[in-house]
């Protein structure tokens, strides 16, 4: 029997196949329908303390606007006094999810405040999540803030969240990164036990009748698989942390090869978003043929087996990669 | 038992025994009473359980009548059933309340008395509803001050229940309805130990039950009619008695008595006033302090004013008495003098004291102010030889000559309370924080407080003007401050210094507060001079803060609120400043504790900043400025406007004489143009090397402030050095002419929807368009003079273009300009666009309404008139008749063409065949027709001019209506498909030739936001707290079921064009049309300037589909409605969660907001489907 079971952020998971940050787990509907197909843990959809704060004050702005200003209309909106506008939506899920589900579930953050970073890990924890996942959701748009001031905040962040919760802590990280080796070794130094590769951050288009830019968010595709394969591949051995891969896992065969760069686990969400959960047990069922094909015994078996440190070229991971892509494609012409 | 003390207006103090004393509570908004229902239903919504320990039901109807109409039901059927209501609500309960009154019913009706609409409406407080309702049998039971308001509900309940009289229980409108006091709250305890559960169980056992039926209602004959109208009289005779006995009752209870009539003053006073509601509150001061000056003077406060207690009055009345002078707040013209008056005198008579001399006065109608010094100028009165009777204090009536001189600097300010006054923008949050410090003195402090709040005419940009007592003495007061007597003066909004005489409030030695972007070593020079000579004659000590930066910075935005309320602890010295500064977070805290944290601390850091960016400034010994205050109007202003109105702009409107006020409540056109408010910081630029000249933008503006014009080029040659223009791109027009879209800076409201709709954007930097917002101040002086230029430019010839398009229409002069309505209002570019098709020929019947108050709201209007002096002659009537009023004016009209046509006739002779056939066939299908008939009605005038033959005059005086006219019957959802849909219904169906625009905010938006029949499933509104359960009325689908009514259903941001055509179209139907047009509004809860985006998305989401049934099609043979919108193509929830009356019920009740959202987008389905038929069904000669 091929062994599927992996450890991430020291849980222990019956396969590496998990289910990242979706809207899927604002249901519990859909969350047990992930678990019954066979999903190993639950990264949940983030808590965005900037979204908290803009709906706060959206809502504190159209109640008040126009008030005691005109004789018959003291307000317009009528004041129910009671509004779920904090954590506690989010919070009531994580515990929710943990009440009808007997995987991991894994809450996800992202913050704008030092206070609201480490007050929402604590009560994401309190609230019974497994590990927590760091969602470091910034775009730089400033040229007078250097790289070192930002990743420098960002370490201080996580050092700080980690002393202020117990369970294990992820990062996702923006592939953005001038060194990211050692950006992740930092990272991993202030606290994180795991690191997941990489976010996907909503990439604006235009709309040429309109000349208006577009806000959408397309599902990834496996093409995308290439860029955390690579970074996971470098990393692995270098950073001592357990690699989530994300983006870019349809396949069985980007499971694999999640595995083989260094991963322990393999995190997708546009297939189940778009396929819904009745992808996870063929996908689990190839996985396992294919292993049994090959006489794997386990899937930790596999893991790092292609990192840069386990090839044999290990500077095919490096930029001599990249210009012996350009001559390949040269002779294909 | 510890007495509870609490800090609530009127409204809230009587709501809340009313709720706790109900089962069943009816309701519909009135101003000022709609508070009250909107207390009512919030409680029931959050559960709020009654005395006995169940939810009071509380349903909204479609007008009082309706809930007139429901509470008899209800008390019919035994339930402890109560309404509020105000004004022409109370009249339309009149029917109902002679039945219930006749059925000895039990009930409480709670008015917050006001005037009633005569020449004017007015919302403001006095007793001619009251009064108006005193012949239906009805108890009417009245408080005057927010305590007693409270008190007097439960008295009033307790003595209906034992009196079986029904009982109207009035407060005055505003003065204490919306009056903020601190008073001692009517436990539950305290309730309960009043109340007699007998009584109650006796109400429930008389209630319909057909386990023992019984019939109530009988019709009845000459026979037994009469004996049986006079059974009620014991019960009558009984209720005075009952009412003091359970005031005397309450008394022992709560330690408050009161009595039928309550006496003050001197035990053996001569003269003696006689006078009920809060009026009585500044008499008792005035009387009390008299009397401390040795004046023989008493006051009667009259509680129970019916039924009359001739005995009880007497026993009040000193026996020392010589004269009485009874004050009335009502006015009965042609009565021998007003009610209470005459009740009074009565009493005299039949009480044999007919040796005491009487007089009556008027005081206080529409809540005009009633000073102490005005009650001394009655009792003065008394002492003369030949007193004024039938006077009026408080007003120069220089026509009748009935007022009474008034001593104003009569004052009985007690020394020890402080006064304060603060000025602020209605949008920067004043009146709300100056309620927070009344709350915070009241309960935090073992001071009295007292909080009244002045509101401008305007729904945008508006003044208020919050006047706050404290002190450790009781205040009876219910006055505003006056001139020298505040101790504290802020004025949050630096702009008014420049309009109005703030610092006549301050007393010498007074704080002035200022929030100035200047600092406290600049601010000085950027005074006026009155403002600097104010401050040095009358010794204030000034102090300026930079509110707007703190805000700013603090994340505020524009509401200083919290900035200036801590700026006013800080200087005032009510509260030590640390205490004061823990007191306003908690207060914040316990206000906006729920709204998020982030909420809390933007608020918490404007109070730490505020401390620090607060200075005294030292004053110079001179004034120094050259500037002055600005005068209300432009000299150029016409006479009345200058003399009239002017007055009203700068609050000063009290000042004016009766002779001064039109007779018949008849005002000139075209007056907003004088008011120049200046409210825009920014305002739109116009980028000819972009424009289109679409027009669209000029469509759109809400307040007419930007206007296209296309014009003889050679006119430039004047032109002003800054002004544009460019080529005309008008077909029409190309050679030639020049083509200028111009802004009127001082009328611009800053609303950006012509940015947002303009279609043009720079191919280099797409950011900027054909037009683009930047500072006012720097353009306002240059672009003022091209807005003269501009507007001196003839308008161009109506008959010579189609108005069909966009751009052409926007060539019509608006007729409808600068209206005080909301920044970015979704109703007035379509009142806009009427005006400019039909301005110059329409009648407009307006209901009641938003509509009504930017349309009519004096001082000013903005229906204004052409250069020939044209333009639409507007008129309200009531909230409930408007369609029905539209219809008379539809009757005259018409009647009036077909007499001048048979007049015509009759002259043939004089006239010439030729002109008459002319004139009687004559086709005004178009302006070039209209123009036509014009000219030939003026040809008929001049040939009979000089005619002595009464008809030829009667002709003259008709001939008029021989031109086109056309009936606009304007009005809200509110009117439309609650109270005033009955008669919408009959006169649709009437086939008369009518116009009806129903401007469908989905909501009562003048009251503040309650739910109507147009408001959508899902939404919350007020009286909908929880979310509305049931689906908007189709109204339009309604009045297609006729066959014969043009109907359209159309949405200006989504597509304009729609919207011209149907409006056109509608005009052109000889018969009934029904324009139902989506109004985007601030109830709504989103940013205005987003709302044509908004409206495209809820014509997306198939919320709002677009049609025009055009019943013309029909005998052409095709199918009358045409469906314009596309099949629905965006979630519901896409449109709907923009909008916070949408979204808050997510963050209430997410349950909830999801199952209606699904019904939501259901109902869209099906009407989709519904629609999509009746648009396919064939309406052709049948196929064989």
């Amino acid at each position: 029997m091929t062994d599927l079971t992996t450890t991430y952020l020291g849980l222990k998971l019956k396969n590496p196949l998990v289910a990242s940050a979706s809207p899927l787990s604002k249901k519990i509907e859909t969350a047990r329908q992930l678990e019954e197909a066979g999903v190993s843990a639950i990264v949940m959809y983030s808590l965005f303390e900037e979204q908290i704060i803009h709906e706060s004050l959206e809502l504190d702005h159209y109640l008040t606007r126009g008030t005691d200003s005109f004789a018959e209309a003291m307000t317009y909106l009528p004041d129910s006094g009671t509004y779920a506008m904090g954590p506690e939506k989010y919070l009531n899920q994580v515990a929710e999810l943990k009440k009808a589900l007997s995987i991991p579930v894994i809450g996800s953050l992202n913050g704008v405040s030092k206070g609201g970073w480490t007050s929402y890990a604590k009560q994401i924890e309190d609230a019974g999540a497994d590990a927590l996942e760091l969602n470091l959701y910034f775009v730089s748009t400033d040229p007078n803030l250097a790289s070192q001031e930002l990743e420098n905040a960002q370490v201080e962040l996580v050092a700080e969240v980690k002393s202020a919760i117990k369970i294990p802590l992820a990062v996702k990280l923006s592939p953005f990164v001038t060194s990211l080796p050692n950006f992740a070794k930092r990272i991993v130094e202030a606290g994180a036990n795991g690191l997941v590769l990489f976010n996907r951050f909503y990439q604006p288009d235009f709309d040429l009748n309109e000349l208006e830019i577009l806000h959408s968010l397309d599902l990834s595709t496996s093409a995308e698989l290439r860029l955390p394969l690579r970074w996971i591949s470098i990393l692995y051995g270098k950073v001592n942390a357990d690699f989530a891969l994300t983006s870019g896992v349809h396949t069985y065969t980007d499971v694999l090869k999640s595995m083989m760069a260094g991963a322990k686990v393999a995190m997708m969400a546009s297939s189940l978003l778009h396929n819904g959960a009745a992808v996870v047990p063929t996908m689990l069922k190839e996985l396992e043929g294919w292993m049994n094909e090959r006489e794997y015994k386990s899937i930790q078996q596999m893991q790092g087996s292609m990192s840069q440190k386990s090839v044999k070229e290990p500077a095919a991971f490096e930029r001599g990669n990249y210009m012996k892509v350009l001559n390949s494609f040269r002779e294909t012409i | 038992m510890k007495q509870q003390i609490v800090t609530i207006d009127g409204n809230e103090a009587t709501a809340s025994v009313a709720h706790r004393l109900s089962e069943v509570i009816a309701i519909y908004p009135i101003t000022p009473s709609s508070a009250m229902g909107e207390f009512a239903d919030e409680w029931t919504s959050k559960g709020k359980k009654n005395l006995w320990g169940t939810i009071p039901a509380v349903i909204e109807m479609q007008s009082e009548g309706g809930a007139a109409g429901a509470v008899h039901g209800a008390l019919q059927t035994g339930a402890l059933t109560t309404t509020f209501t105000a004004s022409q609500g109370l009249l339309l309960m009149i029917p109902n309340m002679y039945k219930i009154a006749g059925e000895l019913t039990s009930t409480v009706f709670h008015v917050a008395a006001r005037s009633l609409a005569a020449q004017g409406l007015s919302i403001f407080g006095d007793h001619q509803d009251v009064m108006g309702a005193r012949q239906t049998g009805w108890a009417l039971l009245s408080s005057g001050s927010v305590q007693e308001a409270q008190d007097f509900a439960a008295i009033a309940q307790m003595s209906t229940l034992k009196a079986r009289l029904p009982f109207i229980h009035f407060f005055d409108g505003f003065r204490t309805s919306h009056e903020v006091a601190k008073i001692f709250y009517l436990t539950d305890e305290e309730l309960r130990a009043f109340v007699d559960e007998d009584l109650i169980r006796a109400h429930r056992a008389r209630g319909l039950n057909p386990d023992n039926p019984v019939l109530r209602g009988t019709a009845q004959n000459p026979d037994v009619y009469f004996q049986a109208r006079e059974t009620v009289n014991p019960y009558y005779a009984a209720a005075p008695a009952i009412v003091q006995e359970m005031m005397d009752k309450f008394a022992q209870i709560t330690g408050r008595h009161y009595n039928l009539f309550d006496y003050v003053g001197h035990p053996e006073a001569e003269r003696v006033m006689v006078i009920m509601g809060s009026g009585g509150d500044t008499a008792e001061a005035t009387v009390n302090y008299l009397v401390e000056q040795d004046e023989k003077v008493g006051l009667v406060r009259v509680r129970l004013y019916l039924p009359f207690s001739i005995e009880h009055f007497l026993k009040a009345l000193p026996k020392s008495t010589k004269s009485i002078a009874v004050l009335d707040r009502t006015k009965e013209p042609g009565s021998m003098g007003e009610p209470l008056y005459l009740d009074v005198v009565n009493a005299l008579v039949e009480g044999q004291r007919s040796n005491i001399k009487v007089i009556g006065g008027r005081y206080g109608l529409s809540s005009k102010e009633y000073t102490p010094a005005m009650v001394k100028a009655g009792l003065d009165e008394l002492k003369k030889a030949e007193p004024k009777t039938h006077f009026t204090v408080g007003i120069n009536d220089d026509v009748s000559h009935t007022s009474i001189e008034v001593d104003s600097s009569f004052s009985i300010e007690n020394p020890e309370t402080v006064r304060c006054v603060f000025f602020g923008l209605g949008s920067d949050g004043t009146v709300g924080a100056n309620k927070n410090s009344i709350k915070i003195i009241g309960e935090e402090t073992d001071n009295f407080a007292q909080g009244y709040f002045v509101y401008d005419s305007k729904k945008s940009g508006q003044m208020t003007i919050s006047h706050l007592r404290f002190g450790s003495k009781p205040i009876h007061a219910p006055y505003l401050i006056e001139a020298n007597q505040a101790n504290f003066v802020a004025c949050h909004q630096f702009t008014f210094l420049e309009r109005y005489d703030i610092l006549k409030y301050a007393k010498e030695g007074a704080v002035f507060l200022l929030n100035s972007l200047s600092g406290k070593d600049e601010v000085w020079d950027t005074l006026q001079s009155e403002v600097q000579s104010a401050i040095i004659e009358k010794k204030l000590k000034f102090y300026v803060i930079n509110g707007y930066e703190v805000a700013e910075k603090t994340g505020m935005g524009q509401r200083v609120n919290t900035i200036m309320q801590t700026a006013f602890f800080a200087i005032s010295g009510v509260l030590p400043r640390e205490q004061a500064i823990e007191e306003i977070k908690h207060a914040i805290q316990k206000t906006y504790g729920k709204r998020g944290e982030a909420v809390v601390k933007k608020n918490f850091d404007a109070v730490d900043a505020t401390v620090a960016n607060l200075y005294e400034v030292k004053v110079p010994t001179q004034v120094t400025s050259k500037m002055t205050r600005r005068p209300a109007v432009p000299d150029a202003a016409p006479g009345f406007v200058k003399d009239v109105l002017a007055p009203m702009i700068s609050f000063n409107g009290d000042d004016l004489p009766v002779s001064a006020m039109p007779v018949d409540g008849t005002y000139p056109l075209g007056t907003t143009q004088w008011e120049k408010r200046n409210l825009a910081l920014e305002i739109p630029v116009w980028e000819p090397d972009l424009c289109i000249q679409c027009g669209k933008c000029v469509m759109v503006c809400p307040h007419a402030v930007i206007r296209h014009k296309v014009y003889d080029e050679k006119l430039v040659a004047d032109a002003p050095e800054t002004f544009k223009h460019m080529p005309s791109k008008f077909k029409e027009f190309s050679q030639g002419f020049a083509y200028t879209l111009q802004v009127a800076p001082e009328d611009c409201t800053g609303c950006t929807l012509c940015v947002e709709v303009c279609p043009v954007k720079d191919k280099s930097a797409v950011g900027r368009k054909a037009i683009n917002m930047a500072p006012q101040p720097a353009l306002r002086d240059a672009e003022a003079k091209n807005w003269d230029f501009f507007m001196n430019i003839p308008d161009m010839d109506r008959k010579l273009f189609n108005p069909s398009t966009i751009k052409n229409s926007q060539l019509l002069r608006p007729l409808f300009e600068f209206s005080g309505a909301c920044l970015g209002c979704g109703e007035t570019p379509y009142v806009k666009l009427v005006s400019q098709l039909f301005g110059d020929r329409a009648v407009v019947a307006n209901a009641t309404g938003c509509s009504s108050i930017y349309g009519g709201n004096l001082p000013t209007t903005p229906w204004a008139v052409n250069a020939e002096g044209r333009g639409p002659a507007w008129s309200n009537s009531l909230f409930e008749d408007n369609a029905e009023f539209g219809l008379g004016m539809r009757l005259t009209i018409d009647k009036q063409n077909e007499y001048a046509l048979e007049l015509a006739k009759i002259f043939e002779k004089e006239l010439s065949a030729e002109l008459v056939n002319a004139i009687v066939n004559a086709n005004q299908s178009d302006e070039a027709g209209i123009q036509a008939q014009r000219e030939r009605v003026a040809e008929l005038k001049n040939k009979l001019a000089k005619s002595n033959d009464s008809r030829a005059k009667d002709l003259i005086s008709l001939a008029d209506n021989l031109v086109k006219k056309s009936v606009w019957i304007i009005g809200g959802d509110g009117w439309a498909y609650d109270i005033g849909y009955g008669g919408l219904d009959h006169v649709l169906a009437s086939g008369r030739n009518v116009n009806i625009l129903v401007l469908d905010t989905e909501v009562y938006s003048n009251t503040g936001g309650q739910s109507s029949k147009s408001t959508p499933r899902a939404a919350v509104a007020k009286f909908a707290m929880s979310g509305k359960g049931i689906p908007k009325k189709d109204l339009g689908l309604i009045a297609m079921s006729y066959g014969y009514v043009y109907v359209a259903r159309i949405a200006m941001g989504a597509n304009d064009q729609q919207t011209l055509r149907a409006l056109i179209e509608a005009e052109s139907y000889d018969g009934p049309s029904l324009i139902i047009a989506y109004s985007h509004c601030i109830a709504h809860g989103y940013d205005l300037s987003k709302g044509l985006e908004q409206q495209k998305l809820a014509v997306q989401s198939g919320h709002w589909p677009m049609y025009r049934y055009d019943p013309r099609l029909i005998e052409e043979g095709k199918n009358p409605l045409v469906i314009e919108s596309k099949e629905p193509s965006i979630p519901l929830s896409q449109y709907a969660y923009n909008e916070t009356r949408y979204k808050m019920l997510t963050q209430m009740d997410e349950g909830r907001a999801e199952e209606l959202m699904k019904e939501a987008q259901s109902d869209i389905k099906s009407r989709w489907a519904f629609y999509q038929q009746m648009a396919s069904m064939h309406y052709g000669k049948e196929e064989k």
